[in-house]
Formats: structure tokens, C-alpha cells, sequence
């Protein structure tokens, strides 16, 4: 009886959250071949993000390969954690420390190796760019696409503070409901909405490729694979022809 | 065209020492050079040597991933990256293998439409489709097995709710559970074993079942698109007149399909591996947690029609009889159709209504395997359920005296 109403309950579940996520995504736009937009990408994963999330299957010495960076340059510009250049990429932040203060409401920054496999591009896309001003959380932070969040807006330098309007609507129940309408900007950023767009598509786009920095080379080689396939098999239907020449 | 080795006289030389001891070149005569297969395949009889092509793709790509891969469930997950980032050409080997997997399924799923569309199944090839069958089983288990490897949060979750299914069965379901996963929950244990049965058990099964399924092919000869038996016209030397000797002539045509199955299954390893989720899924880039369940629970695409069906009853124990049985119904094909009559050629417009019927419930199912349900989806699930078992009963009883065009006795092309 056991095994059966756990099993309904795991079946049920697929059912009950389909209607969730409807939020509409932004499309990320990125393009993996710009290895200016992956570098500015790496420049700002390193500046703003690797305080607190590792990439632990990314090696620095192969981001500098693929992203035709000198160990000199990734030694003194992108490595703040005193990691080797050949080790993986880790995070400045001790997960003791966190656990001791109860930072970030106790739950303990992912890794963001494949984050961009798991969630996609258009997901952080637009994830990176929904955070507002929230001063019932303890962060002082909200994320419209991922509401009650524990990370913090830390581009919110880059950005500025923004506020998220809502509409109230109350049905016949009296049930109140709200729908978000927009943002609205409290201070100005650094950067105008064009730059911080690039940024955050700069970022989504290293992130895209630490998922899978085997990417480039496959896709490099797709073309020549599919030009000798296509000559294969183009001999081999000369080939079929003949020999079935005399049949029928 | 191409000449039968030294048909007339026995073999000299080395051959002839080799052929005293093992009947080599009696093997390569009977299976290839004078195995006559019916001169009209068409387009759909490349599907058998390219199920044969990604067994081997698997088997070797398989050999490969198992010497860097490590059944270990503190390792597994990162040892999948480390094949894909510092292994060389790891990424290659991978993905050929993966893709390798949803490319079996969509062959032998074609493969099997063929023999309905043509009555393959019919007599005397109801031990080939039984064969066959056994292979889909086989092949089944060794999938799902292999999706459990990598230690993803969806290998996690799928195995816990597929071990889950032997839970509901009464009296030993608790103990039958534990005794499947070694374990109270899919774990470490869990992943050991179905490495074990991944690599070594299943292979094996799946080869001998490979070699018997062709063996009994070539015992009764090959069906083809019009469901004539060729074996009834032989000319002089006993050669089907309709008959043209496997090689050269279809060895050199399966060269050509071939080719052209490998322009798409290159384009996805090369261009789209993960076909946006569908071969390889998202919830799978996050490590197995026992704690966090995947929004959407859900097996790999070519599961999905059963799942939608297990899905469709209420109560799991039943589902999962309902589950089972949309598989066993094939296994019983050649016994529900009745008919004389093997090919669609021949066959008339209910026939041809209901196996168009029979498919698009197979594939709508899938797709409704995949998304979350509402009342709706549930509704559609039930009438395609329906569709899904109709067939066999349609089969069953129209078979019994129905009518068709006449068949031709000899190959029409």
C-alpha cells in the first residue's frame, strides 16, 4: 500500500506541475562563436560570480585555450581564488563560513558548470535581469522569474535598482492575486539598457559554454563531417545504381 | 555482378584447411552470397542492418566509455564531464553513444512498422518476430539501465519510479523492491548493478538474441513489400527466380542506406546532441539528489508511449498491467492476424485505417508522455489508450475472413 501511494504520488506530480512556468523568457541571443563576447563573458563570471559559485568542471587552463587567452592574463587577471592554472575553477567563499553566518537564508550557492544545460540560455537570460527591490526579503532582493530567491541582484551596480509593478486583482472569492506588469528603474547603472543587455548575454554566453566547452570543436568539425557524408553516400547510390542495373 | 566464391568445387589452399575444420566459407555462402533475399525491398528494409550498425556503434562506443567511466555514485556524475572535457575525443564517444541510443530506438521502431505494414510476422516467421521481440525487450532494460549511469537527477528519479512499479505488485512488492535496488532506495548499490547488467548481462543477451533472430530469418527467407513467398518459383538450380543473392546486391544497397542514415545521425551528434532535451534532457545536467524531485518525472522519448498508458489508470498496479500488456499484445501478433494475406499491398481500406490508427495512437501517446496532464490531456490519453488495444482486437476479428485483392505469384516491383 505503501509502494502504491508513493508511486501515484511521483506520477501525480508530473501531472499537478505542468501548468506552472509560464513566465515568458527573453531569447538570450547568444552566439557561441564570438570568442570577444565568451572573454568580456569570462571577465565578468570572474568578477561578479565566482566569489560564491564554482565552476568545478571547467579548468582555467582550457578556458584560456578555447577562449585564446595567455596563462600570463588568466594568472593575473581572472584567478583570485590561488588556484593553479591548470586546476578547475572554485570559488572564493568557504561553504563553512556560509553555513556559520546563515547567509543566503542557509542554502548554499550552486555550482553553474551546466547550469546553462540545465535551465538554457533564455532561462539566466532573463533570470539575470528580473531581480528587484524587495524589502521584505531578508536579501533586500526579489526575482520576478524565480520568486523568493536567495541570491542577490550583485549586478545591481551594472543595472540599477529596479522595482517590479504589480496589478492586484481580486476574484469572485475574494481571493487576491497579483500579475507583474513591468519594471521600473529607481536609480540608473553604470550601464544603459543596450550595455547591460550585452553583459548579461556576455555572461549567459561563458556559462553556455563551461556546460560544454567541447561545443567549438564540434561544431567546427559538423561541416566536414557532413561534406564527406554527403560525397559517401552520394558514391555509394552511384555504386547501388549499378550493380542494380540488371534487376527488375 | 558478383560471383559466389568457388561455388562448384571445395575449397583449396588455406580456405580448404580452414573449411575442414570450420565451415567458414558454408557460413558466408549460406548468409551472404547465397542467401536470396526477394529483388523488390524497398526503402523500409534498411531499418535491419541499421538496427545491426548501432548495436556495433554501441558495443564499441560502449567499450570506450567503460574504460574512464566509474560506477560509483560519489564519481559518477563528475566522471561524465571529466569523459566529456579531458578525455580526448571523449565528447565524440559520448555523444555517438547517447545519440546512439535514441537512433536504436527510432530503427527498430521503423523496423518493427515494417513487418506490419508487410505481415513480417506472419507464418512461417513467427519465431523471427518473437525473436524480435525479445530483442525490443531486451533492449528496453538495457536503456533504461543506461540512462541510470550518468547519475543525473532524472536517471535518479526515473529509476526510483520505474524500480517503484515492482512495489505495487502484491504480497512480494516490498521485498522484490529492496531485492532489485540492493538497496531501500535506488543508491550507490542500485548503480552498481545496473552497471553490471548494463555492460556484461544485457550485451550478451542482446547479441545471442541478435544471432537467432537472423538465423531464424534465413531459415525461412526474408518477407518483402509484396508478401509473396519467393520460395515458391525456383528455376532449375533451385535459385528463387525472384531472388538475387544478399551479396553483393544488398550489402552494396545497405552501403547507400548507410550513408544516408549516418547524413542525419552525424548532423545530431555534431549539431544538436541533446535535440533540445529530448535525447539528452535537462534535469539530467543536475546531479542526483534524493531530495529534489524534477518538476516533470518523465522517461527518455521512447518510453513515453508506455508511460503515457501506465499513466492513464488510476490505480498503479493495474497501470502497470496495462503498461505491460500494450507490449505483450505484439508479442501475440502473429496468432490475432488471421488473415491469408500478408502485405497492405493487398490489404483493404480498414485495414490500412486501422494500422494509420494503431501508429498515430502510438505517437500521440508518446508525445503525451512527455508534458504534465490536465483533464484534457487525460481524456485524449484514454481514447488513445483505446486505440492502442483496439487494434489488436480489430485485427483479431476482422483477420478472421477478410477480404483483399488479389495476390499476385510473382514480385511486382
Amino acid at each position: 500500500m505503501k509502494n502504491l501511494l508513493l508511486i501515484a504520488a511521483l506520477l501525480l506530480s508530473a501531472n499537478v506541475l505542468a501548468s506552472g512556468g509560464g513566465s515568458q523568457l527573453e531569447s538570450a541571443q547568444t552566439n557561441i562563436r564570438s570568442t570577444q563576447s565568451l572573454v568580456n563573458g569570462a571577465k565578468l563570471y570572474m568578477n561578479y560570480c565566482s566569489a560564491c559559485h564554482s565552476l568545478q568542471y571547467q579548468r582555467y587552463s582550457r578556458m584560456a585555450e578555447d577562449l585564446g587567452l595567455s596563462k600570463d592574463e588568466v594568472t593575473e587577471n581572472l584567478i583570485f581564488t590561488g588556484t593553479k592554472f591548470s586546476g578547475h575553477i572554485t570559488k572564493t567563499m568557504d561553504d563553512e563560513q556560509v553555513k556559520a553566518k546563515g547567509w543566503f537564508n542557509n542554502s548554499f550557492p550552486k555550482d553553474l558548470t551546466l547550469v546553462a544545460k540545465a535551465r538554457g540560455n533564455d532561462w539566466l537570460f532573463t533570470y539575470l535581469k528580473s531581480f528587484y527591490k524587495d524589502s521584505e526579503k531578508s536579501t533586500g532582493w526579489n526575482n520576478t522569474l524565480f520568486p523568493d530567491v536567495s541570491m542577490p541582484n550583485v549586478l545591481w551596480e551594472l543595472q540599477g535598482i529596479q522595482k517590479a509593478n504589480f496589478e492586484e486583482h481580486k476574484d469572485e472569492n475574494g481571493i487576491v492575486s497579483h500579475t507583474f506588469t513591468g519594471f521600473e528603474n529607481i536609480t540608473e547603472g553604470k550601464l544603459s539598457h543596450e550595455e547591460f543587455d550585452n553583459s548579461v548575454r556576455d555572461i549567459v554566453n561563458f556559462l553556455a559554454y563551461t556546460a560544454e566547452p567541447a561545443q567549438l570543436i564540434r561544431l567546427a568539425y559538423a561541416p566536414w563531417v557532413m561534406l564527406f557524408l554527403v560525397i559517401f553516400t552520394f558514391l555509394a547510390y552511384l555504386l547501388k545504381k549499378n550493380y542494380f542495373k540488371d534487376i527488375h | 555482378m558478383g560471383k559466389a566464391v568457388n561455388s562448384s568445387k571445395s575449397s583449396t589452399g588455406l580456405m580448404g584447411w580452414i573449411d575442414a575444420r570450420l565451415p567458414v566459407t558454408k557460413a558466408y555462402k549460406e548468409h551472404l552470397s547465397e542467401y536470396y533475399a526477394p529483388s523488390n525491398f524497398n526503402v523500409w528494409y534498411f531499418f535491419g542492418s541499421l538496427s545491426l550498425l548501432v548495436l556495433v556503434n554501441q558495443l564499441l562506443t560502449g567499450v570506450w566509455l567503460t574504460m574512464h567511466y566509474k560506477p560509483d555514485a560519489e564519481q559518477a556524475f563528475g566522471v561524465v564531464e571529466y569523459i566529456m572535457r579531458d578525455v580526448p575525443w571523449g565528447w565524440l564517444i559520448r555523444y555517438l553513444h547517447t545519440t546512439g541510443a535514441s537512433a536504436f530506438f527510432i530503427v527498430v521502431y521503423l523496423h518493427m512498422f515494417r513487418g506490419l505494414m508487410y505481415g513480417s510476422y506472419k507464418k512461417p516467421r513467427e519465431l523471427v518476430w518473437l525473436l524480435g521481440m525479445f530483442i525490443y525487450l531486451a533492449l528496453m532494460a538495457e536503456a533504461f539501465m543506461g540512462y541510470v549511469l550518468p547519475w543525473g537527477n532524472m536517471s535518479f528519479w526515473g529509476a526510483k519510479v520505474i524500480t517503484q512499479l515492482f512495489g505495487v505488485i502484491p504480497y512480494i512488492g516490498d521485498g522484490l523492491l529492496e531485492w532489485i535496488r540492493g538497496d531501500y532506495n535506488v543508491s550507490d548499490a542500485t548503480l552498481n548493478r545496473f552497471f553490471a547488467l548494463h555492460v556484461v548481462a544485457l550485451p550478451i543477451v542482446l547479441l545471442l538474441l541478435v544471432v537467432l533472430h537472423i538465423l531464424a530469418l534465413h531459415t525461412v527467407g526474408s518477407n518483402n513489400p509484396d508478401g509473396v513467398d519467393i520460395k515458391k518459383n525456383k528455376d532449375e538450380n533451385g535459385i528463387p527466380k525472384d531472388g538475387i543473392p544478399f551479396h553483393p546486391y544488398y550489402t552494396v544497397k545497405d552501403i547507400f542506406g548507410v550513408g544516408m542514415f549516418l547524413l542525419v545521425f552525424m548532423f545530431i551528434v555534431f549539431v544538436k546532441p541533446d535535440m533540445g532535451g529530448l535525447f539528452l534532457e535537462h534535469d539530467n545536467y543536475n546531479i542526483a539528489n534524493p531530495g529534489s524531485t524534477p518538476e516533470h518525472i518523465k522517461p527518455v522519448w521512447y518510453f513515453t508511449p508506455f508511460f503515457a498508458i501506465l499513466k492513464v489508470v488510476p490505480n498503479p498496479l493495474w497501470g502497470m498491467i496495462a503498461m505491460f500488456s500494450a507490449i505483450i499484445m505484439l508479442f501475440l501478433l502473429p496468432w490475432l492476424d488471421r488473415s491469408e494475406v500478408k502485405s497492405i499491398r493487398y490489404r483493404l481500406m480498414p485495414f490500412k485505417v486501422a494500422l494509420f490508427s494503431f501508429v498515430f495512437s502510438f505517437i500521440a501517446l508518446g508525445y503525451l508522455g512527455m508534458i504534465g496532464w490536465g483533464d484534457m490531456e487525460k481524456l485524449v490519453a484514454r481514447i488513445l489508450t483505446a486505440v492502442y488495444f483496439g487494434y489488436f482486437a480489430f485485427i483479431f476479428f476482422y483477420s478472421k475472413n477478410e477480404k483483399h485483392k488479389p495476390i499476385p505469384e510473382r514480385l511486382t516491383h
